[in-house]
């Protein structure tokens, strides 16, 4: 956290001051570990056993906070008698289908639901477009009335399947896994369980390294049960929080630079399953279930009403078959292999240079030369612009610039400094930020590019009769243009996002104005009320020391300015705090609503002692204890009886290139994981198959403080550069001493993607760790160096293959295995045969592929 | 010591001749936390217009400005500190401490190292009993028990712990070892520390650059700090002998001095020095020193009831060489592991009794001499 968020660190810092605790668990001791009480070296990839360990001691000992657990998680509700554990098939859950390697999920179900569970057919289509996690209980709809325990003493009741599944995940296996000394690991289990309850709370960090990982949505799962499991969410001083990489990459989520997702997390449609606009709203509400997702139909309208304005109507369904489909996997990596086969043409970067920051940055370069065209908005000329006649494969003679086809055009981008508009941050929140200056030159605002390209397209197509074109042509397009450079203005988009009432042309102020019959309109339902009253609530700045610790009247939060999310469990289930200390949103008897110091995740007048109706669905379904509100069943997920692609529960399995034969299971990784299997995707050989020995090492990769990821923002600024001026590895004195590195001398790391040069730093800050017996090293690299800049160096990421997480396709991208040898690496033609000798000794020949489901008896031979 | 212009404490702006001068302002910089982020390097730079001071990676941890010089006026010193045992700041295990050491234990990731572009013979992939064994034969006999009967294909491979076979791997090829000064391979690690520490110009309370400035370029500020007129300075020099603590700098393309102003242009206008604003965790502190120095004298006492015995201020006390620092710290260990100097003092301090040696000196000789005409008349 310090080395990528020096500014967030700082209240660490101050919580520490005031007496907190700090521990840090990274593979290598970083400027984080500095500060900390406690550092903990660990092995990459294995946090699953790492903080299954914890779920163990937290049940095992009993230290839960069993009255929330039992009012606001499903640790009461009974599993299907069908359902079969990893303990018991070996490291799979019930269900593998192994033709398409995912899961049937009818017997994850609660009991009596098997009929309702995602099918596998259903789970490959989720997982080609990433939307098993869409609308927090996707798939099948999730009933409330689920058979319960509420002593929690049912075998087949969440908590004792959570209990079972968790029984090997001992300080002894910890350490055997992880390489923690188990002392160090009970120090922790201690800490986090003596700073949970009803007087405290503990707060879980992470930073989005976590989610770069084969099982990356299940690290983040894993960390949720436990901070469920010690009622450590939707109360003051929990939760679980995302350190976002960027200024506004929630942003970038909430109204989506994704291929799957629409503003406010609605899913794209896709051309099969939702084929008819009724289906695709009856996809994201779940007509049967409870939660405030029943009112999709408002949202969904709304969107299309801002998309369209008056061309959207209830005849046309809203413009609904203007929206482009979905028909499977259009992911980023997906892309670029697309374009390396010839299927893409034409590509826009803003803001990004894959070329560096991307995994398999060879993939990533030799795609964007195959293109016809390719547009680049960058403040610098970056990589990803340059490719073509700097990039690493003019040496090997891969991308001849004479020949390179790709027609490049770089349009010069403004920086935050030169123009107005909102990031949102980590904690959902939005803050304005003035423009200061003019951009120089010809640079413009992304609004500025978009609008005006929008506008010259919709000129070109005006008289087109194509029904692939009227989408386009009936657009809202219409901006009010300022100033010289004819700039649209972030304030006038900031309320169409807001959304109006279009019978009275008012703002709207919060989302539960929004009406299903196309009278409301509003770019993203979450956001609504960011203008409400007409003002820009995003632009409110009144500091921190003039109002309370929530501090309400800075920026603003979706959604409906709530700054802790699920806050109805910070009382207990009849509605009073949970303690004096930890006081924050609760039922007050008198007035005959909820209060507190932010504003209640709940409907405001629905008295805890409320329960719905029989047969009642939505919002009217949500009981007075229901804390989780957007659930399926209104409760915290300890079990996931659908949703992920996965599995109900988090397990560990080895990364995707492992040198360590998974000891927990039979299975080595992640069953369901997303693999590309191609002759320019190898990865390297893991246990039990032969020759894992050729890439013997760990590596991970992660950033420098002074360095912002691929390097576009920082490698081109002299104050910068100088701090950092150089592409280097990090190995232990141990390694160094066994491969014969020199302090500062030159070495190369070698997969099956590539071999890097770097300079060499011996530190005592990595250690070489047991694991399960054995030695094993690891080594660690930043990834911002690339061909243009004031300092320039090789990528690592062009280390890194393309294996994805099954849940949301994000790269595994934080941990592999390589080779590091001392010397630079050959250059030119002969670098191309150096990595192919190591390919060779891996038996990775052409149509090699490591089998997905580990082959039973595969550990036969040893 | 008595107090007077060229030692001892005081206060030095009035002592320059300021009629009611504001109280003297400087730094506190609390190195227990700091994390290293360098952003008051380069907020420095931005607003002082300061160039960069090259692009060289110097292996000194993550220290690649490498010191205070005329083109870096604030720098981060980053010290790596094993230490043989816990104690430091918590009373828990230390940071490595239970780790193993030593080279891998499967022999087969050191027959690639040796055979790294040679041809093996065997494609795909070396078998591993025979890695092993080829391994052991250059090894000597420390693989031959373990390795074959491990049959490494792959995971549970050998059976050698870290201990068993530590150092195996270097001295199976016969190669130096590459250890850090001050730990051998056998040693068990323990604890660890990254210290790190913004380093400034002391505005010192007798300024040794100041004294022997002969341009005047150098002078002292209402706020007690000591600034460089970079429009005077004729570049002599004579400041950088006179810093006791090695900060002042020449700029070679200019040859004038430059050293941290203490943002004089900034903190007229009721402004923060660049560095402080931009310190993330208030690891640098602005003030009025004598305030900083309760803060510190504070701060102290809470690390050392928290365990940090090893806390302690540097350069806060007036009746120091120097006078006491304008800008002064809190270090976790002795001066000399940040590169300070543990005992600084101003040249000048000595200047008084250099006289009074020389005026005797002087004297004795008129006197010899007197008497030495006088013997000559006898």
């Amino acid at each position: 956290m310090a080395e990528a968020h020096p500014v967030g660190f700082q209240w660490v810092v101050e919580a520490k001051n005031r007496g907190a605790k700090v521990i840090h668990v990274d593979p290598r001791f970083t400027r984080t570990s500095a500060l900390a009480h406690t550092y903990l070296p660990v092995r990459a990839g294995a946090d699953i056993a790492f903080l299954g360990g914890v779920i163990n001691y937290i049940l095992s000992n009993e230290k839960d906070f069993r009255e929330y657990v039992v009012a606001y998680t499903n640790a009461s509700m009974l599993v299907s008698e069908e359902f079969e554990d990893t303990e018991d098939l070996s490291g799979l859950f019930s269900g593998y289908d192994p033709e398409t390697n995912t899961y049937d999920q009818s017997s994850w179900q609660y009991a009596g639901q098997q009929d309702e569970g995602q099918e596998e057919e259903e789970s490959h289509a989720d997982r080609e477009t990433a939307s098993g996690l869409e609308q927090e209980s996707h798939g099948p709809p999730i009933p409330a009335d689920v058979p319960r325990d509420p002593t929690l003493q049912d075998p087949r009741c969440v908590y004792q399947v959570l209990k079972r599944h968790y029984a090997r995940y001992t300080p002894e296996v910890v350490e055997r896994l992880c390489g923690v000394p188990q002392e160090k690991f009970l120090e922790v289990c201690e800490a986090w369980t003596a700073n949970s309850g009803r007087e405290k709370t503990t707060a879980l960090v992470y930073s989005v390294g976590w989610t770069q990982h084969s099982v990356g949505v299940q690290y983040i799962r894993a960390g949720a049960i436990i901070q469920l499991l010690l009622g450590n969410m939707g109360r003051p001083g929990g939760g679980v929080m995302a350190l976002r990489g960027h200024a506004s990459i929630q942003g970038s989520t909430d109204i989506p630079t994704l291929f799957n997702l629409l503003p406010g997390y609605l899913p794209m449609p896709h051309f099969k399953q939702h084929e008819s606009f009724d289906q695709w709203i009856d996809a994201i509400r779940h007509p049967e279930q409870s939660g405030f997702w029943a009112n999709a139909k408002s949202y969904a309208v709304s969107l299309l009403k801002s998309y369209w304005g008056d061309a959207a109507t209830e005849q046309n369904d809203f413009g609904y078959g203007w929206m482009p489909r979905l028909t499977g996997d259009h992911g980023t990596y997906q892309q670029v292999l697309d374009m390396i086969d010839g299927k893409i043409k034409g590509y826009f970067l803003l803001g990004q240079n894959p070329a560096v920051g991307s995994a398999h940055g060879k993939a990533q370069r030799l795609g964007m030369a195959n293109l016809d065209w390719l547009v680049v908005r960058d403040l610098f000329m970056i990589e990803s612009a340059t490719f073509w006649k700097n990039g690493p494969e003019i040496g090997t003679g891969e991308i001849v610039p004479e020949e390179c086809k790709t027609e490049v055009f770089f349009m010069p981008a403004a920086s935050h400094a030169e123009k107005s508009g909102t990031f949102t941050q980590t904690q959902r929140m939005l803050q304005w930020r003035e423009q200061a200056v003019e951009p120089p030159g010809d640079a413009r605002s992304e609004l500025w590019f978009f609008y005006h390209l929008g506008r010259i397209i919709r000129e070109r197509l005006a008289d087109s009769t194509l029904p692939r074109d009227e989408g386009i042509r009936r657009l809202a397009w219409d901006y009010e243009l300022h100033g010289e450079l004819q700039e649209p203005r972030g304030e006038d988009v900031l309320k169409e996002i807001n959304g109006y009432d279009l019978t009275t042309g008012k703002l709207l102020s919060n989302f539960t104005e929004m009406k299903p019959d196309g009278s409301t309109s509003g770019g993203c339902w979450i956001y609504t009320g960011v203008y409400k009253d007409g003002v820009n609530q995003a632009a409110r700045r009144k500091p921190g020391r003039e109002q309370n610790y929530v501090a309400r009247e800075w920026g603003w939060a979706w959604p409906s300015d709530r700054r802790t999310l699920y806050n109805r469990a910070s009382a207990d289930p009849d509605g009073k705090p949970w303690s004096e200390r930890k006081k924050y949103v609760w039922w007050d008897e008198e007035k005959g609503e909820w209060v507190g110091d932010d504003v209640p995740d709940f409907e405001k007048t629905k008295p805890p002692s409320y329960r719905p109706p029989e047969g009642a669905s939505g919002v009217e379904a949500i009981s007075g204890d229901d804390a989780f509100i957007m659930q399926g069943d209104g409760k915290g997920w300890l079990y996931a009886p659908s949703g992920l692609i996965d599995g109900p529960m988090p397990t560990h399995y080895e990364p995707a290139e492992s040198n360590v034969r998974n000891p927990l299971y039979a299975q080595q990784a992640n069953p369901t994981r997303k693999v590309y299997q191609r002759s320019d995707n190898l990865t390297n050989p893991s246990p039990p198959e032969q020759h894992s020995e050729v890439y013997p090492f760990v590596f991970s990769t992660s950033r420098l403080t002074e360095h912002h990821t691929a390097g576009g923002m920082s490698r081109q600024l002299a104050y910068l550069s100088e701090l950092q001026p150089e592409m280097f590895v990090e190995v232990s004195p141990e390694l160094a001493a066994e491969r014969e590195l020199e302090h500062m001398g030159w070495a190369h790391i070698v997969t099956a993607r590539a071999a890097i040069e770097a300079r060499v730093m011996v530190t005592d800050r990595l250690a070489p760790l047991r694991i399960d017996g054995r030695i094993v090293h690891q080594l660690w690299m930043p990834y911002h160096w690339g061909s243009e800049g004031l300092v320039t160096g090789d990528s690592a990421n062009d280390l890194i293959g393309i294996t994805l997480d099954p849940n949301v396709l994000i790269q595994e991208s934080k941990v592999g295995t390589c080779d590091i040898q001392p010397g630079r690496r050959p250059s030119g033609p002969e670098l191309l045969a150096y990595v192919q000798s190591y390919r060779d000794r891996a038996g990775l020949t052409p149509g090699h592929h490591t089998p997905i489901e580990t082959p039973r008896g595969a550990d036969g031979e040893q | 010591m008595e107090s007077n212009s060229l030692y001892g404490p005081l206060d030095p702006a009035p002592e320059a001749g300021y009629t009611d001068a504001p109280p003297r302002m400087g730094f506190f910089t609390d190195t227990s936390v700091c994390i290293g982020c360098k952003a008051c390097e380069v907020a420095c730079k931005t607003w002082n217009a300061v160039p960069d001071d090259g692009f060289d990676l110097l292996g000194h941890s993550y220290d690649n400005t490498g010191g205070l010089t005329a083109n870096s006026w604030r720098h981060v010193a980053f010290i790596e500190q094993p230490r043989s045992s816990s104690g430091a700041s918590t009373d828990t295990p230390g940071a490595f401490a239970g780790l193993p050491v030593g080279p891998s234990s499967v022999p087969a990731t050191n027959v690639i190292a040796a055979q790294t572009s040679a041809d093996t013979g065997t494609s795909p992939g070396i078998l591993p009993a025979v890695d092993a064994l080829s391994a052991a034969a250059t090894a000597g006999s420390e693989f031959l028990g373990a390795a074959p009967s491990g049959g490494c294909g792959s995971g549970g491979c050998g059976s050698s712990s870290g201990g068993s076979s530590s150092g195996g791997g270097a001295q199976m090829l016969g190669m130096p070892m590459t250890d850090l000064p001050g730990r051998v391979n056998e040693a068990p690690r323990s604890d660890f520390r990254w210290l790190m520490m913004s380093n400034v110009c002391k505005h010192c309370t007798h300024a040794g650059c100041l004294d022997v400035c002969p341009t005047g370029a150098l002078f002292r500020t209402e706020f007690g700090t000591v600034v460089v007129q970079d429009d005077i300075c004729n570049g002599c020099g004579y400041c950088i002998s006179g810093c006791p603590y090695g900060v002042i700098d020449r700029r070679d393309d200019d040859g004038r001095a430059w050293k941290c102003t203490l943002c004089y242009d900034r903190i007229g206008d009721g402004l923060m020095p660049a560095c402080a604003t931009a310190c993330p965790t208030e690891s640098i502190q602005f003030g009025e020193l004598d305030e900083l120095r309760e803060r510190a004298a504070r701060r102290v006492e809470t690390l050392q009831a928290q365990g940090v015995a090893e806390a302690r201020l540097y350069g806060n006390d007036p009746s120091d060489g120097v006078g006491g620092d304008g800008a002064f710290f809190l270090l976790l260990d002795e001066p000399e592991v940040y590169g300070l100097p543990p005992d600084p003092h101003v040249p000048t301090r000595d200047v008084v009794s250099m006289w009074k040696k020389a005026g005797l000196a002087a004297l004795t000789m008129a006197a010899t001499a007197v008497v030495a005409f006088a013997g000559r008349r006898k």
